[in-house]
């Protein structure tokens, strides 16, 4: 690797890159995401390198093993560049078929194409998948035209192109002005200014100053800043070293998940390459600004995530937030001025530096510009990574890109914003998202998590469990938050074990409104969205609970019994044969029995049945 | 025990205080658990009191301070992954190992945990077992790999080797 010292070393750098690229003649990508390493795309990977070796495609064929590239759910996922075949899961026995037959001979392989659910075609492009034909890729479309280990090809496509114009041909302040007029707002949830933030830690006094990319995505269900860290993490530091450079800072932080060990790795990768080059360190470029960046690891607490907090563990503190009445970019990390972003919005960054102001601004909505990515999971036909322009339908995320239901139960509601979200229900699907929509409808965006959840999920239930989680999660040092979830998780449980009364949901929403003005830090303080909104909007299933002892969903195990109809079971023997307790007994194509007394309630044979026999009681 | 590493790594850290997650991380990385005699080693090479590292180790979740068996089971229960059935998963997972999440059997043979996510939700639920993460589980599933590495161990014995 050579060292660069000028703009104009980076950009002979990046013609000799480019001159090299251009002589492969295809580009095998094989998706390296997390998702994709469950379903075995390591050994695809390895397999591809083996067989192209063997059949000595090796000079004219570049095997790349990118990052995530959001499709999750139909891993392991193989590109074909440049003809732009697009097959799902792949697995290992399919290679050396595809090296034959597709790299060898141009041909495609039907079976290995994604098949449209609607129209029943396969589709032989990424550009032609309905997943995929309605997003807006700007932050995460790179990833799959890089290996994110090499900074070879981060160059390759323009990376660091952003920093020599910021460094060489602009101001600080201009840098500022820039990210303030092209309106992006945090990615991170709270949606505050990011241009603001900048000027105001650029203004406030002091010599040493930091910057910090929270990669602590606590958030569960969200995971598109560890599919960042992991498969582009030149971009986030590339827009690391322009803040850092806008604010005068010149130490950075990466304070990462453990539980993310790929992301930890990736940047880890990136820092040392970027050092090596000259893109990180003393005198970046020739332009006399120095600047580092190193990993923080944190230890698998959600309140981490509030800068405060997180700024504890970084100084090697147990992480309970402070009172945020001089905030972070005044008083932060060792008490210097400290600028704090989410990992989505430094990767914005290069973006509009290189494109303009003006550009960014003219995507999204009035207040909420730009892109957006969310992580659309739960119970939804296409799982995955969308990234969106501002301002588009839950309707159309949740049924043009995620396919409608998952498996015949009607969709009843999306869950935004995590812990400190809320359920918004199917009748308000028309709701065009952006930071103030979803805050004025009773949850947030928090940092882009989207659970579909049909008629198979307890919205009672859903609430215990986002106040059991807060419950355990909150760091304990004020009242309000310790001891309130605690007897807001008492009510619920109650509830849900049918032993709920009239007094119950009032008392609830009182509690509930305590917590929410009292609490110190944000967990505290949006913890009650996820009950209030379910109560705004589900109320009739809490009623249900208390005043019939019933779960409409037949989730809550104290309220529900399974049985099978004498009538409609065929005898088939598919649930005994699931059941982990052993619990269903009967001769064949005799009608089945589950003894009450050893079932679990799993739902195991309930989703195996054909003849829909298994009963919800 | 061995506490060379301990010193190790608290040099490689040059003795840094703010470093304290980091160096138990690494302790953890080392002996799979935070040892009692490791943390008073950290404390005294710190000169911090031994309650504020107790303190730290008890607040992150990462940090265990039993011996963690030979087998690491951890269940995602993000939302994701909890509308998917992940909690049926773990009341399969505690009947059959009989332990709590944060326990080890008394075999030494696994140790259960839940972690509120672990990032892959659009495979969920998942199972990350071993280093390995297994998307689309089950109760079943988790029943049979559970006895499958069981089986394993029972056959190794039989067979003489160490397991």
């Amino acid at each position: 690797m050579r060292k660069i010292k000028s703009v104009s070393d980076l950009e002979k750098w990046r013609e000799d890159i480019i001159k090299k690229q251009k002589g492969y003649e295809m580009v095998v990508s094989v998706c390296g995401g997390t998702g994709c390493h469950a379903y075995g795309c390591k050994k695809v990977r390895d397999q591809f390198a083996k067989g192209i070796k063997q059949n000595g495609f090796h000079k004219k064929i570049r095997l790349r093993f990118t990052g995530c590239r959001g499709f999750c759910e139909r891993g392991p996922i193989v590109t074909i560049q440049p003809q732009g075949i697009f097959y799902q899961r792949v697995q290992e026995k399919d290679v050396p078929l595809i090296i034959t037959e597709t790299v060898g001979q141009g041909k495609i392989i039907e079976r290995l194409l994604y098949e449209d659910s609607n129209t029943k075609r396969k589709v032989d492009s990424e550009k032609e998948i309905p997943f995929y034909k309605a997003q807006h890729r700007l932050v995460l479309g790179n990833n799959g035209l890089i290996e994110p280990t090499k900074i070879e090809d981060y160059i390759g496509i323009g990376g660091y192109r952003a920093l020599t114009k910021a460094l060489f041909k602009m101001e600080s302040h201009q840098i500022i002005s820039e990210i303030k007029a092209s309106g992006l707002r945090g990615r991170g949830g709270a949606g505050f200014p990011t241009g603001k933030k900048w000027e105001d830690c650029r203004k406030a006094p002091g010599n040493t100053k930091y910057v910090i990319c929270n990669c602590d995505e606590g958030d569960p269900g969200a995971y598109m800043d560890r599919s960042l860290l992991e498969g582009n993490p030149h971009s986030v530091l590339e827009g690391m070293i322009i803040g850092a450079f806008a604010i005068g800072a010149k130490q950075g932080f990466i304070y990462v998940r453990h539980e993310y060990p790929l992301a930890c790795k990736n940047a880890e990768t990136a820092i040392q390459q970027a050092r090596k080059v000259g893109l990180l360190g003393k005198n970046i470029l020739g332009s006399g600004f120095d600047f580092d960046v190193e990993i923080a690891k944190g230890g698998g607490a959600f309140v981490c995530g509030e800068s405060t907090a997180l700024i504890a563990s970084i100084e090697g503190r147990v992480g309970e937030p402070r009172s945020k009445q001089i905030h972070t970019v005044t008083r932060g990390l060792w008490e210097k001025p400290t600028n704090l972003n989410n990992v989505e919005t430094w990767a914005n960054v290069p973006l509009i530096i290189n494109q303009g102001s003006q550009w960014f601004y003219s995507i999204g909505t009035e207040n909420s510009k730009g892109t957006k990515i969310f992580s659309l999971v739960g119970k939804v036909k296409n799982t995955g990574l969308v990234e969106v322009p501002m301002g588009i339908t839950l309707k159309e995320i949740i049924f043009d890109i995620g396919g409608g239901q998952q498996d015949g139960r009607r969709i009843k509601a999306v869950q935004t914003g995590g812990p400190s979200g809320g359920c918004i229900p199917a009748s308000l699907f028309d709701l065009s998202i952006d930071f103030d929509s979803l805050t004025e409808a009773g949850s947030m965006m928090g940092s882009g998590g989207m659970i579909v959840m049909d008629e198979g999920t307890c919205m009672v239930d859903v609430a215990k469990y986002f106040v059991h989680f807060l419950q355990e999660e909150s760091c304990g040092k004020c009242l309000p938050c310790r001891e309130g979830l605690k007897r807001m998780g008492e009510i619920l449980d109650r509830i849900t074990e049918g032993k709920g009364n009239d007094e119950d949901l009032s008392l609830l929403e009182e509690l509930a409104e305590v917590v929410a003005d009292t609490s110190l830090c944000g967990l505290g303080k949006t913890a009650p969205n996820p009950v209030l909104s379910a109560l705004r909007y589900f109320r009739p299933e809490f009623e249900a609970h208390i005043h019939q002892k019933r779960c409409p969903a037949g989730v809550c195990t104290p309220l529900i019994q399974y049985s099978i109809s004498e009538v409609d079971c065929t005898g088939c023997g598919a649930c005994a044969k699931i059941c982990p307790t052993q619990a269903i007994k009967g001769e064949k194509k005799q009608s089945h029995l589950i003894l009450a007394e050893i079932c679990s309630k799993c739902g195991s044979c309930k989703d195996v049945c054909q003849a829909n026999a298994v009963m919800v009681q | 025990m061995d506490l060379s590493s301990v010193d190790l790594i608290v040099d490689k850290y040059q003795e840094k205080r703010t470093a304290l997650i980091s160096i138990l991380h690494d302790v953890q990385d080392r002996y799979k658990y935070l040892p009692d005699e490791a943390l008073k080693m950290v404390a005294s090479r710190l000169r911090m009191d031994i309650n504020e590292i107790y303190g730290v180790a008890t607040f992150y979740k990462s940090f265990s301070l039993i011996p963690k068996g030979k087998h690491s089971i951890t269940l995602c229960l993000g939302t994701a992954c909890h509308v998917r059935g992940g909690p049926k998963i773990l009341r399969g997972v505690k009947k059959q190992l009989n332990i709590e999440p944060g326990q080890t059997t008394l075999d030494k043979q696994f140790s259960l945990n839940v972690v509120n996510c672990l990032g892959v939700c659009a495979i969920g639920p998942v199972m990350f077992l071993d280093g390995k993460f297994y998307g689309e589980m089950n109760p079943l599933k988790a029943k049979r790999m559970i006895e499958k590495i069981n089986k394993n161990n029972k056959n190794k014995k039989k067979n003489g080797v160490k397991s």
